[in-house]
């Protein structure tokens, strides 16, 4: 889009609230609720048939069942989200296991991630974007179990990207040594999605 | 819409549109596109929304000859291509009607007879967004078939349905899972939530239903 255009008329009415300017990125306004947004229907798998796992550029598989999973320490943590559909939502508060807990003890070379769901969802990251305190599989939102239409039983919560890449019923965790684009990233959108540089769609 | 140097878009594509104020504040939403990818105009469908903030510049303010900063077309998953066949099962609640006409639009224009079944929720009668136009299509064409239900007030005599889509309505109304529709859903949350899970339910191959979230904070 071009640089100083004037919308003839328009003044603006949803001024974001004193001292939270800061927290919204370019391009994105504040919402009270939780929209939902997903390509398709809603998987429901039971909690007896759900397993996460760590795979591709590593010694061995390791997967774990929901019993499993729920044992590894738990972390809880407040953050801000951002839709590459404009809206964010300040402090949201989330549990979930690090990614740094699952990859303990993992050895590997690899530089990326991919991120795959229930349903065939996929979303590509470089592993250096989901380590170091930067990434969770997230199993409670507000203190209640992730309701499916958010992505329960649980979902990738990487907050300081665009939303798309916290994929909704994660199952695993695919470690790659090259790139390659998952489901959004190959439909046009950005291949890094940092809402900071409003990289939402390709070419940003 | 005119758009210098558009270069079409897939039926079921959105937009957004950015406005600046003179102060520099900028707000950005997305919309739908409802024209097909063969009209020369763009067509965009906005619900007006009493608290929003683009949507009631665009729809009481913004007067003919002004300009629009537009991005797009966006979004490659929920789209159709007259070449992909069918038949086609749409479904949509209110303002979603937008993408699903679009594709109504390019079969019609692209000259497809894939079977199309469009079961569309309005609250009313009157807020049937492109009810004359889509009676048009149907009239003259067996392939397209549109059905209409209303769930907060009906005009007397009504013989339609008169709820909420449910399963039961799908039933009816869809495809057989065996004809293998390809599904497109669109609409608010809730409607959403409900026929992609009812569809799946009745046998639908979850991978051929595709779904797009309008509301006040959806985009």
């Amino acid at each position: 889009m071009g640089r100083g255009f004037i919308s003839r008329g328009f003044r603006g009415r949803r001024r974001e609230p004193e001292g939270t300017s800061e927290r919204v990125p370019p391009g994105q306004y504040l919402v009270d609720g939780f929209p939902v947004l997903s390509a398709g229907p809603t998987p429901r798998t039971p909690l007896l048939e759900w397993s996460f796992t760590i795979e591709g550029e590593v010694d061995g598989p390791q997967t774990w069942s929901w019993d499993e999973f729920q044992a590894l320490p738990s972390e809880r943590l407040t953050r801000d989200i951002h839709c590459v559909t404009k809206w964010s939502k300040l402090d949201t508060t989330w549990e979930g296991v690090s990614v740094d807990t699952l990859l303990e003890g993992v050895e590997t070379a690899a530089g990326y991630v991919l991120a795959y769901s229930d349903g065939g969802y996929t979303t590509n990251l470089p592993l250096e974007e989901v380590t170091g305190g930067k990434a969770w599989i997230a199993h409670t939102y507000e203190g209640e179990p992730l309701a499916p239409e958010h992505g329960g039983p649980a979902r990738l919560l990487v907050p300081h990207l665009y939303f798309w890449k916290s994929a909704k019923w994660v199952r695993g965790l695919r470690l790659m040594n090259g790139d390659e684009p998952g489901f959004w990233e190959s439909l046009g959108y950005h291949n890094f999605g940092d809402p900071w540089r409003e990289q939402r769609y390709w070419g940003d | 819409m005119d758009v210098p140097g558009w270069r079409g878009h897939r039926a079921g594509q959105h937009m957004d549109i950015r406005l600046t104020a003179e102060d520099g504040y900028q707000a950005e939403r997305s919309y739908s596109i409802a024209s097909a990818p063969e009209n020369d105009r763009v067509e965009l469908v906005v619900e007006r929304l009493d608290d929003g903030e683009v949507s009631p510049y665009l729809t009481d303010e913004l007067r003919v000859g002004d300009g629009l900063e537009l991005r797009g077309p966006v979004g490659g998953w929920f789209a159709w291509d007259a070449e992909e066949g069918g038949p086609l099962l749409l479904v949509a609640g209110g303002s979603g009607i937008a993408p699903l006409m679009a594709m109504v639009r390019h079969r019609e224009a692209a000259g497809s007879d894939t079977p199309v079944r469009l079961l569309y929720s309005s609250r009313s009668y009157p807020e049937i967004i492109f009810r004359g136009e889509l009676e048009t299509l149907a009239a003259g064409d067996g392939t397209l078939e549109v059905v209409h239900t209303l769930t907060r007030s009906r005009p007397e005599g009504w013989s339609g349905y008169d709820r909420r889509i449910d399963a039961e309505m799908l039933r009816e109304v869809a495809y057989q899972p065996e004809e293998r529709p390809l599904a497109f859903v669109c609409g608010p949350t809730p409607l959403v939530e409900t026929v992609a899970t009812a569809l799946v339910e009745l046998g639908h191959d979850p991978a051929r239903v595709k779904t797009e979230r309008f509301g006040p904070t959806g985009g």
